[in-house]
């Protein structure tokens, strides 16, 4: 398909800008921009029908199943998207004063009271923008707390090997070393190796639970006993929370920090990459090097109290992902208490159901026949006897019509696929998928080929990624 | 009690019993009594959507949206072409994942793509990434890429949003880098300082055009500073400015960054707004985040992926160039989608129209009793002007007419700002109630 640039022709356009009503001003010379603008010289219709075929290209999860393990990617409901729209939301400077944005500190006053109680922290800070943005200021929370104590030599962070690449990259990034621990064949941190590798240097300890093999750590509180007797602090990647609303809390489980991603859990739709939002929940002792100030009410105004002279500072332009909170704050209030753990049970219902009924065909190496939100398939042994990858496995998949699970994640697993069919999805579908599963299964043994071949009907067939790495075409040329 | 559970307690029922189960709790039977919560979450009942839409609507009603606004400082309230909001609303874009998958996701990568040109071009460099969180996290990145074994001290004006500054000490605090605040002079930055803070440590320079004070820096003095070093140039500039002004490749910069909430995105208290990133070739692979590439498919047709993802982390882990996974893709379309909507000519004007308005604002303004430019030197759409009286009484009086004043910097100072939004009418209006007040 063409790009933009490549559409349209010289001094074609839209008229969006009034004439001057003022005199115009000349800018010194020296200011002036010399060289070359080329944007696109389109009309409307041009562009509505450009990003129609684009839409076209794009599969989300308003087109079809979409189990990407880890990624939660559940619906989006239509109504977060309508009040996140409202000019009252939408057409606030960030710096007004603080009697005329009531509403949007009530938005956040409120979304942290039920994130607080869904997690068992005391405080939530919304300015990270993102998961990954959230993990890196709760370790400088951690690294603040023991700067604080002269506690300077606990400078490294223990992470399992099965995390996500943000924990240990997260971690580099507010400057700690990072020290990792295998899991045990069951797909569980490995208590023994934990335990020789605390020590004085131990800052903390990041965790997702249940973990990223699907299954929950049993052994949580001795996992964090082990941390906290060491010195070191605890921090929940919340990735995995859609598994546990209402039935047990990271707060709960020994943890001190947490990031959480609405983007996951609460509904709020991923955009393509973003934008995101990945608040930072923290236990009372750790609340004075939270980024922002807190929301309390005074003489019958919500204000933001003085900024705490321990806090890290702030790591991004004023408050956060603020629509982004409202979608899920939106949700939260549509769902209430009952509902948010009615979600992460049928969230783990839909998962047993898809994984019962693949189990006996594919290679589910952990959990022992049951799973949380989300379980991990092995097609180690099917590459073997088919020379059928996991990938082979997902292209194919995109020729039924559905979105792949996550591949070759988490690194422990060889040819992972790792499946969260999330609670937004119907027992029809869900049968369907199995079927589909099954019938992909029987074709990697009858035409291995064919697999390979794979996709045949998306927009494109495989690209050459290692063309593109190789000789990078990151931007179109103008001739 | 809304919910988006499309299985009836019956078919739940069917389910469970399929997989050898009676009810839900023995889904959660692995998980150890002594962590299980023994009661309800304390969150309100559910509501039903119209109750929810009523309270959500009721709780934005406590907000005030001004007609009038004067006030930029990092946010800027510029037109947003009736197009930019119907192309990103569409679902496929809204409810799409990272595009991971290359052969479903062409739609998002090819917008991608189309962004990180329209980068270069407006910044004038050779890559683009596909954006990072904000302006404000861009500057802190570029910091970092511009790291070297034996360079490690970051010299950052302190004519940069502050704002801006304290993201990037956040960052930079716990690393081994360093940072060191140039001081102003006049409003501008203090370049002969610079000049001789310059060392064979100094991994890079941090200048923001306009600067935070809406002047224009001489730029083209810290290009001829540099040229020659190895000390990496970063600007961090107004994307609607860079319409008429010189841009960043043109001063010489090796990396261009800024906040593309101006390209369409509204003021949102905050956010979502867009970050973005430009450099060299030289440097690209040391840029954070996603970056799409163009390749071809197996049958040889135009193909676009996520490329060189060996600097990122799901790769790397934690030698990763950054930790940034999400990041602001839609809000990257949005800016796409303005910029093709306006085109060169569109963004000349918003441009000259902004800068026209806001020195049409700052003759009036000075012709006001105690109203005069702070600063001298040449200004794109913000400027400040002392005032003659305290500003929380002046900027109190305009909110009662409905306008939002410009920013206090202290009880005698006003950050203003205008763009092509604010009428002659507006301005006029603004200086005849200001008349009143002293």
């Amino acid at each position: 398909m063409k790009l933009i640039f490549e559409k349209g022709n010289v001094n074609r356009g839209l008229d969006l800008l009034p004439e001057c009503d003022v005199p115009v001003y000349s800018l010194n010379e020296e200011y002036e921009r010399k060289s070359e603008l080329n944007l696109p010289q389109v009309s409307e219709t041009e562009i509505s029908r450009h990003y129609t075929e684009l839409a076209k290209r794009t599969y989300g999860v308003n087109n079809g199943f979409y189990p990407l393990g880890s990624c939660t990617m559940k619906y989006n409901p239509k109504i977060n998207e309508e009040m996140a729209k409202l000019p009252e939301f939408t057409d606030i400077h960030p710096l007004q004063p603080i009697h005329t944005v009531q509403g949007c500190l009530e938005v956040y006053r409120l979304a942290e009271k039920y994130l607080c109680e869904i997690t068992g922290m005391d405080r939530i800070d919304f300015q990270p923008a993102a998961g990954a943005h959230g993990e890196f200021t709760g370790l400088k929370l951690i690294w603040a707390y023991h700067k604080e104590r002269n506690d300077t030599k606990r400078n490294k962070i223990i992470v399992p090997d099965s995390a996500h690449g943000t924990n240990p990259a997260s971690a580099a990034m507010a400057g700690f070393t990072v020290v990792n621990v295998p899991s045990t064949p069951d797909g569980m941190v490995d208590i023994e190796v934990l335990k020789t590798v605390v020590g004085e240097d131990t800052a903390g300890f990041m965790l997702t639970n249940p973990n990223t093999v699907g299954i929950f750590e049993e052994h949580i509180l001795e996992i964090t006993g082990i941390i906290h007797e060491a010195g070191g602090l605890c921090y929940y990647d919340g990735a995995n929370l859609n598994a546990i609303m209402g039935v047990t809390r990271p707060g709960d489980m020994g943890f001190d920090v947490v990031h959480l991603n609405l983007h996951k859990t609460f509904s709020t739709p991923h955009g393509g990459g973003g934008p995101g939002s990945g608040p930072v929940g923290c236990k009372e002792f750790l609340a004075k090097y939270l980024p922002s100030p807190k929301i309390t009410e005074k003489d019958g105004m919500l204000v933001f109290e003085e900024k705490d002279e321990k806090s890290i500072g702030r790591v991004k332009d004023f408050y956060g992902n603020f629509l982004v909170v409202v979608k899920a704050l939106t949700y939260m209030m549509t769902l209430g208490a009952e509902g948010l753990k009615d979600v992460s049970m049928n969230a783990v219902l839909n998962a047993n159901y898809l994984m019962h009924n693949l189990k006996d065909i594919f290679d589910i190496p952990f959990g022992k026949g049951r799973c949380m939100h989300e379980f991990v398939i092995s097609l180690e042994e099917l590459k073997k006897e088919t020379s059928v990858s996991a990938l082979d496995f997902a292209k194919t998949l995109l020729d039924y019509g559905i979105h792949p699970p996550t591949m070759y994640f988490p690194l422990i697993v060889q040819e992972a696929l790792m499946v969260e069919p999330t609670e937004t999805e119907s027992k029809e579908t869900l049968d369907e998928v199995i079927e589909i599963f099954r019938e992909v299964y029987s074709k990697a043994h009858q035409n291995p080929q064919e697999l390979h071949n794979s996709p045949v009907k998306a927009p494109i067939g495989r690209p050459d990624e290692v063309a593109a790495a190789r000789n990078p075409v990151i931007r179109y040329k103008f001739s | 009690m809304g919910t988006y559970v499309p299985n009836t307690k019956e078919e739940q029922h069917q389910m469970l019993q399929a997989i050898g189960l009676n009810s839900m709790e023995e889904l959660y039977d692995t998980i150890p009594e002594e962590v299980r919560l023994k009661s309800p979450l304390n969150i309100p009942k559910g509501m039903s959507e119209m109750e929810v839409a009523r309270r959500m609507r009721s709780i934005a009603g406590k907000n005030r949206v001004f007609p009038t606004v004067f006030r930029g400082c990092g946010a800027y309230r510029h037109y947003i072409p009736a197009i930019v909001k119907q192309v990103t609303s569409k679902e496929e874009f809204i409810t799409a994942y990272t595009p991971y998958q290359a052969e479903i996701s062409q739609g998002v990568l090819q917008s991608i793509f189309e962004y990180q040109t329209m980068i270069c071009e407006l910044t004038g460099m050779e890559v683009s990434n596909a954006s990072v969180y904000d302006g404000a996290t861009a500057a802190a990145e570029a910091i970092i890429m511009s790291k070297e074994r034996n360079r490690k001290k970051a010299l950052v004006s302190a004519t940069v949003n502050p704002m801006i500054i304290e993201t990037i000490f956040t960052y930079l605090d716990g690393t081994d880098m360093e940072l060191e605040i140039i001081p102003a002079k006049d409003g501008l930055t203090d370049i002969k300082i610079f000049k001789d803070k310059l060392s064979s440590d100094t991994a890079c320079v941090l200048i923001q055009q306009p600067n935070f004070y809406g002047l224009l820096e001489d730029c083209d003095e810290v290009g001829k500073m540099l040229a020659g070093t190895d000390i990496k140039y970063i600007m961090s500039c107004n994307p609607i400015s860079l319409g008429i002004l010189k841009t960043p490749a043109e001063y010489g910069a090796d990396i261009a960054v800024g906040e593309g909430q101006p390209l369409g995105l509204s003021l949102s208290f905050g956010g979502p707004y867009l970050g973005f990133m430009a450099t060299t070739s030289k440097l690209m692979r040391r840029l954070p985040g996603r970056i799409v590439g163009e390749t071809k498919d197996s049958q040889g047709r135009r193909a676009f992926v996520l490329t060189l993802q060996a600097r990122e982390q799901h790769i790397r882990r934690e030698k990763a160039s950054s930790n940034i996974c999400s990041n602001q893709a839609l809000c990257a379309m949005t800016a796409a989608v303005y910029l093709a909507a306006m085109g060169k000519e569109g963004l000349r004007r918003a441009a000259v129209l902004s800068m026209s308005k806001a020195h049409y604002l700052a003759e009036r303004l000075c012709e006001l009793e105690g109203y005069n430019l702070v600063y001298k030197g040449e200004f794109f759409n913000e400027f400040v002007t002392t005032v003659n009286a305290d500003t929380d009484k002046i900027l109190k009086t305009l909110e009662d007419h409905g306008i939002l004043g410009g920013y206090p910097l202290s009880n005698n100072q006003i950050l203003w700002c205008a763009t092509e939004v604010n009428t002659k009418e507006e301005i006029d209006t603004l200086i005849s109630i200001l008349k009143e007040v002293a």
